[in-house]
């Protein structure tokens, strides 16, 4: 192997004047990481896999390859890499169940519009469709998840699969891509031509071109709303258009709200940022999106957690949507004016059309609900005088002291609800989430990768008792890999938001819910990790102040009232309208 | 809104796998698929799917668009039966000794515009081309003479009005630049153009 001089070579433009070198498949694969910027990989070895970790032997200096302990907390934490740092998440598994075990990752990562490469290996290929050891069809399973996969049986074929592949995961409206590489071609040598990256498919056009017209129609509905209202989604964030969506904001002095995955794109104490929307979001905006005029959805996709009974969703508004997929237009919400196109192009057209205004007394309107709201529920919430804590205390005490700058990972439940509803982000790229599949087990392996991607920020993954004991064998990677995560559970020795449901729809028929937990001290003991459980208020600030000075990882329990309830709540079949706030 | 015809078009790459992918974005929302084609087209490497199903036009152009967003797909029409000339084949396999003795054949080939493909000692093999309806008369035609087989192929179609797609594949054959191709142009258009 003479990779090393291979990498000194010059890269040249056309193929055919490209010095070639005799690689294998897996040494192919792992130069054409490389040149796609990959510094971290996160996987887990087999069978099928082992030419391509044989050749990673050699490529230690280059490609950081963390060892996770389950597939799933491997693409998770892929995930969690992508979300924080804007690249392309790199995820190794063999074939069979290593592959299967990418599955719900890959479900999450493709509703969530996460960019992740997952390299699976496969059989070889005079096996397939033979039922061989450790085969299954993952192209057939993972098509309906990903954004695109192939199955490379040649060699030859690695380079240009590769360099699709990040092609594809990264542009327009991210997504997973899979390739599957069968084990002769990991081993199998060829005259390797350097690789070039790929910036053009004939059959994708990633983004929709801009059209004028409609930004112009777009403006004018703008520019003569009386009650404008703006909702923004995760695509602001994936198009880096945090400063165009601000300015925006700002020159039109429209109210706006977010979804979970948008949260953070300005920050949570903007002037004009009214909280959040959906299920739990706050009052003001789900209310409000039934008596304003024109509705502008920017980058996000209508989802029903947003929605609630479509039949009854902001009838009575003129909708603008912008977003880079046209399937998303007119999916759920029927559009006035659809501005197709990549929101860091639209936007500045958008801010250059509309008129500078202020809607102060639209703006006072979101206001004064959010006073009742905070009389009803987020006062108890956050200050509670008595009684057991409660999750929400326990986020805004963490606001104290990381002053919004953390990077908050959540899993999938009421502490995800309290914690999207009440972290103070300062910053974008902070809010990591399961949004649309909701993954339970998500958070514990997605906040190593975020770390990974955000290695100079404070990471802290929020836990429920129930989520962290789905993939908890990750705090092995977390031991290994020196990694400094904060993790904190919330425990209420319940699985709450199912029970919350029970108890307000099922008359407290509290079915399977009682979940008992193990010492989560001990276990992090277990794996080199200091921990600490605390169920006093007394000790929250200080215990906190403990987990985030600590040089490296810590788990801090923290016991929460066992029957608390995430409210406001738009009831299932509801209008947002008819958002409850008990 | 309500349920008809709809003939989808989609021109692809040709690619393993990708009738699957297609398939897939019916599947999960359970349509059935009435009936469905998929040939090389008129340029190399690009092939044509001819897909029928029995839906409402707001489904019909949200699954249109999720088709048209598969990475290896180039482009996605949607036509109702009046916008599109199409045809099915269908051929019928019957006993010689019968239909010699009992039937006009030559009749009976003339009034449903059938020929004769094969003609052996134990069997004559009859193809005729049409809608539907046609093809199904011939059965009933045939039944009484003892039919053994039949089958039906799926539907193909061509776009009525459209100038064709022609052109726009030879631009893609070049391998031009996509910011030379106006992606969904026509996606807002309705009714005034044949496309999504």
């Amino acid at each position: 192997m003479n990779e090393t001089a291979f990498a000194q070579q010059e890269t040249a433009t056309a193929a055919e004047e490209k010095p070639t070198v005799e690689l294998t498949g897996s040494a192919a694969l792992l130069e054409a990481l490389i040149a796609e910027g990959v510094d971290t990989i996160f996987g887990y070895p087999g069978g099928a896999i082992m030419p391509v970790y044989d050749a990673l032997f050699d490529y230690k200096d280059k490609l950081n390859h963390i060892l996770v302990r389950h597939e799933q907390g491997g693409i998770h934490a892929g995930q969690g890499y992508a979300r924080t740092s804007g690249k392309v998440g790199v995820v190794f598994a063999t074939s069979g169940p290593g592959a299967t075990n990418l599955v719900t990752g890959l479900a999450d990562a493709q509703i969530d519009s996460t960019p992740l490469v997952c390299i699976t290996g496969q059989v070889f290929a005079h096996l397939l469709g033979t039922d061989a050891f450790q085969e299954t069809d993952v192209i057939n399973i993972t098509t309906p998840i990903t954004k695109w996969n192939y199955q490379v049986t040649d060699a030859n074929e690695i380079p240009e699969a590769i360099a699709k592949a990040f092609y594809i995961a990264k542009s327009g409206r991210p997504g997973p891509v899979l390739i599957d590489i069968t084990k002769n071609a990991q081993v199998q040598k060829f005259e390797y031509k350097g690789y070039t990256p790929c910036n053009h498919i004939r059959s994708y056009r990633p983004k929709p071109i801009v059209r004028q017209q409609y930004i112009q129609e777009a403006a004018e509905l703008i520019n003569n709303a009386k009650q404008p209202f703006i909702l923004w989604g995760q695509g602001v964030i994936l198009g880096s258009a945090e400063n165009e969506f601000k300015a925006f904001v700002e020159k039109s002095g429209i109210p706006a709200a977010w979804t979970i995955m948008g949260a953070g794109a300005i920050p949570s104490d903007h002037p004009q940022n009214v909280g959040m929307l959906g299920m739990h979001g706050n009052y003001g905006p789900n209310v409000l999106t039934n008596e304003c005029d024109v509705l502008i959805a920017i980058g996000m996709r209508f989802d029903d957690r947003v929605t609630g009974r479509l039949d009854k969703y902001a009838k009575q508004a003129k909708v603008i949507h912008l977003d880079i997929d046209p399937a998303e237009i007119d999916k759920n919400v029927q559009t006035t004016v659809p501005v197709w196109g990549d929101c860091k192009e639209t936007l500045p057209l958008l801010t250059a059309a509309v008129e500078q205004k202020q809607h102060t007394e639209w703006l006072a309107r979101f206001n004064d609900y959010t006073r009742q709201e905070e009389e009803a529920v987020i006062n108890n919430e956050l200050h509670p005088q008595e009684g057991e804590m409660t999750m929400g205390e326990v986020i805004d005490t963490l606001n104290q002291l990381t002053n919004g700058d953390a990077v908050i990972v959540t899993d999938v439940g009421q502490h995800q609800m309290v914690a999207c509803r009440y972290a103070k982000l300062n910053k974008t790229r902070s809010n990591v989430t399961s949004g649309g599949l909701g993954t339970m087990g998500f958070a514990l392996p997605a906040a190593i990768g975020a770390k990974f991607g955000a290695q100079d920020r404070t990471v802290v993954a929020v836990i429920g008792d129930g989520g962290v004991q789905m993939t908890i064998q990750e705090l092995g990677t977390i031991m290994q890999s020196g990694i400094d995560v904060k993790i904190m559970i919330l425990n209420n020795q319940f699985l709450g938001m199912v029970r919350q449901w029970q108890e307000l729809f099922n008359s407290r028929r509290y079915s399977f819910v009682d979940i008992q937990s193990p010492d989560f001290v001990k276990v992090a003991e277990g794996y080199g990790i200091p921990g600490r459980s605390i169920s006093d208020r007394s000790d929250l600030k200080e215990a906190l102040e403990q987990m985030l000075n600590n040089p490296g990882s810590f788990l801090l329990e923290v016991m929460v009232t066992k029957e608390n309830n995430v409210f406001p709540m738009v009831p299932q079949g509801c209008s947002v309208s008819e958002i409850r706030l008990k | 809104m309500e349920k008809k015809e709809f003939n989808i078009t989609v021109y692809t790459e040709n690619q393993i796998g990708l009738l699957n992918r297609i398939a897939i974005i019916f599947t999960r929302r359970k349509i059935n698929i009435d009936s469905l084609n998929t040939s090389p087209s008129e340029i190399h490497g690009i092939h044509r799917f001819n897909i029928v199903i029995d839906e409402t036009e707001d489904v019909v152009r949200k699954l249109c668009r999720q088709i048209e967003k598969q990475v290896e797909v180039l482009k996605v029409y949607y036509h109702t039966n009046e916008d599109v000339i199409w045809q099915e084949m269908a051929l019928y396999k019957v006993p010689a000794d019968i239909i010699a003795e009992k039937a006009s054949v030559e009749r009976l080939l003339r009034e449903n515009g059938a020929r004769a493909v094969v003609i052996r000692k134990d069997y004559i093999v009859f193809e005729t081309t049409g809608h539907r309806e046609e093809t199904d008369n011939l059965i009933k035609v045939l039944q009484p003479f003892g039919l053994i087989e039949f089958v039906r192929s799926a539907r193909v179609a061509i776009i009525k009005d459209s100038e064709g797609f022609n052109s726009k594949l030879r631009e893609f054959e070049k391998e031009q630049p996509g910011e030379e191709v106006i992606e969904n142009e026509y996606l807002n258009q309705g009714q005034k153009v044949f496309t999504m």
